[in-house]
């Protein structure tokens, strides 16, 4: 039930969208989420998308994800990647044990048992969680849950990472933290992010690209590569200044729908 | 600038398991078993005491005849010979067979009946309401009908047992089903579970808090449609708990028949608590109980 189609593809793009159109709803009730979105990412390219309220970003990861259908356009994600999605919430299934969760994936791919043990014990470390694959998710705290949650959908073994707004949640401290994770990750399993967020201070610490989306109906309109040299704090100057400059034409946008 | 990304993953190592475990701490409480135990039993056994007093204080206030109302010690020295002898435990057996049989009969329909609901959309519009309005149906009102189609007959209480407690078992999955979170649907289809496998993965054990109060409600259901049937149907056993209140009336053995009520209070009790065991183990395992409110 998808309209992602999957074809091989040059290894210049690990994700392509070309044209996608999102319409919720018939007739004089339609909605139009997304309009003539294209984008693509490179392999190993870690792409942010910045919006204000109601600019599809998360309709967009849905569409890539295969989660839902797309009105007009394509979607190409390049080998035969199924993508993993992560959300603001852990979605983490709260009768499984920290090693039962990540352990679904591999489960659904029919590891072998010692295989997906020891799978298992190596993403947990990767996420810095070895000591806690016995615990429920809910003795974990929300910092330690999202981790859990990122080893599950590293579990899938995917090039492709779906970000929807993972640190939303979280108190800054926690998510500066996650974020020199994530880049640590990233980097070292090479994979290509597309990150949604409304926190433009993210995006410059995080992305090698940032683009803006319009709301109602969501569209780009505008991109800017951030090529300060990695690993990166938030409260850097280069990263405040690049900050500003996306703050500027969020709040143009954001703007043109007050008047 | 190489050492200096050595010494910044150190330290992310280091805050990390440092933010962890000053978010962990004070989480474990243990309480000892045996306190534990002590303080859900105390309040049971007080009002026990309390309910026992208040019977003793109306006996001897003289309101009813000893022959109509006996007391307590009475009571307790005719339960005290029944429990010696084979009728009481015949009777026991009889009923607790009935209620099995009705019972286990009752949740493969439930089951069943309440998955097909919840998987489609026209059979839901179909039956959907009828399926709760056939739960407010008191059962003993099915009792005339069920003795036209199946006269005194064993047969006529277990049909009026199944119709009593499958509606609140199918009503359970269906509402199980329904309340599963999307977002658990979401990840589960991203993690690659699909069809049967996302019932396997996620729609069952996300459900299974709600079906196992639908079986509790269940249970309830069919335990007091067996009690009016086997008042109802007498004849064809001499022994059941059921028919036991019945003679006891008519033979005006007061004692007796406070004491078969007892037994009949306490089958019931036992079953429930059974019930709320499982629940609150199912509860506590995903998370729902809190840990310091129990």
């Amino acid at each position: 039930m998808t309209s992602t189609t999957t074809t091989p593809q040059s290894a210049t793009t690990a994700v392509a969208l070309s044209g996608v159109t999102k319409v919720y709803g018939r007739g004089a009730n339609a909605v139009l989420a997304l309009d003539g979105v294209s984008l693509n990412v490179a392999p190993g390219e870690f792409v942010c998308l910045v919006g204000a309220s109601g600019c599809g970003k998360s309709t967009l990861l849905n569409l890539v994800a295969g989660l839902d259908r797309v009105s007009g356009g394509q979607i190409t994600l390049a080998g035969d990647a199924n993508p993993g999605l992560m959300f603001q919430e852990p979605a983490l299934f709260p009768w499984l044990t920290v090693d039962a969760n990540v352990e679904v994936p591999l489960k659904l791919r029919r590891l072998p048992r010692a295989q997906r043990r020891e799978r298992v014990a190596e993403l947990l470390r990767t996420v810095h969680l070895a000591d806690f694959g016995r615990k429920r998710p809910h003795e974990l705290s929300g910092g330690m849950r999202q981790r859990v949650a990122l080893a599950r959908t590293l579990a899938l073994d995917t090039p492709v990472l779906l970000m929807d707004e993972p640190f939303g949640a979280l108190d800054a401290m926690t998510r500066d933290i996650l974020h020199d994770e994530l880049e640590r990750i990233w980097s070292e399993r090479k994979l290509s992010v597309l990150f949604v967020t409304h926190n433009v201070r993210e995006a410059a610490r995080l992305a090698d690209r940032i683009i803006l989306l319009s709301s109602r109906p969501g569209r780009i309109i505008y991109s800017t590569e951030v090529d300060i040299p990695r690993p990166r704090r938030i409260d850097s100057p280069e990263v405040a200044a690049i900050a500003a400059e996306v703050t500027e034409r969020l709040r143009t946008e954001v703007g043109r729908h007050g008047q | 600038m190489a050492s200096d990304t050595l010494t910044s993953s150190a330290r992310t190592d280091a805050e990390i398991s440092g933010l962890d475990a000053l978010e962990i701490a004070g989480r474990d409480k243990e309480v000892s078993r045996g306190a534990r135990i002590w303080a859900a039993t105390w309040p049971k056994l007080a009002a026990l005491a309390i309910a026992i007093a208040a019977w003793q204080f109306v006996v001897w206030t003289g309101w009813k005849p000893p022959y109509s109302l006996p007391g307590p010690l009475e009571v307790g020295r005719e339960l005290m010979t029944q429990a010696q002898g084979p009728q009481l435990w015949e009777g026991i057996a009889t009923t607790l067979r009935r209620a099995a049989v009705g019972y286990v009969f009752s949740v493969a329909v439930g089951l069943l009946l309440g998955l097909a609901v919840a998987r489609s959309t026209v059979l839901r519009a179909a039956i959907g309401s009828m399926i709760t309005a056939l739960q407010t149906m008191p059962s003993i009102a099915w009792f005339p009908l069920a003795i036209l189609l199946f006269e005194l007959s064993e047969k006529a209480i277990f049909f009026v047992v199944v119709l009593g407690a499958a509606p609140s078992i199918a009503n359970g999955v269906i509402s199980g089903v329904d309340y599963v979170p999307p977002l658990l649907l979401r990840a589960g289809r991203n993690l690659g579970a699909r069809g049967l496998n996302l019932y396997r993965y996620v729609i069952a054990p996300a459900a299974l808090p709600a079906i196992v109060a639908g079986l509790k409600q269940g249970w309830a259901f069919s335990w007091r449609s067996l009690m009016a049937g086997e008042l109802l149907v007498v004849g064809i056993s001499q022994t059941s708990l059921g028919a036991q209140l019945t003679y006891s009336r008519e033979l005006s053995d007061s004692p007796w028949l406070l004491s078969t009520m007892i037994v009949i209070l306490v089958v019931g009790l036992v079953v429930d608590a059974a019930f709320g065991a499982a629940d609150k183990a199912i509860r506590r395992r995903w998370g729902v109980l809190d840990q310091a409110g129990q």
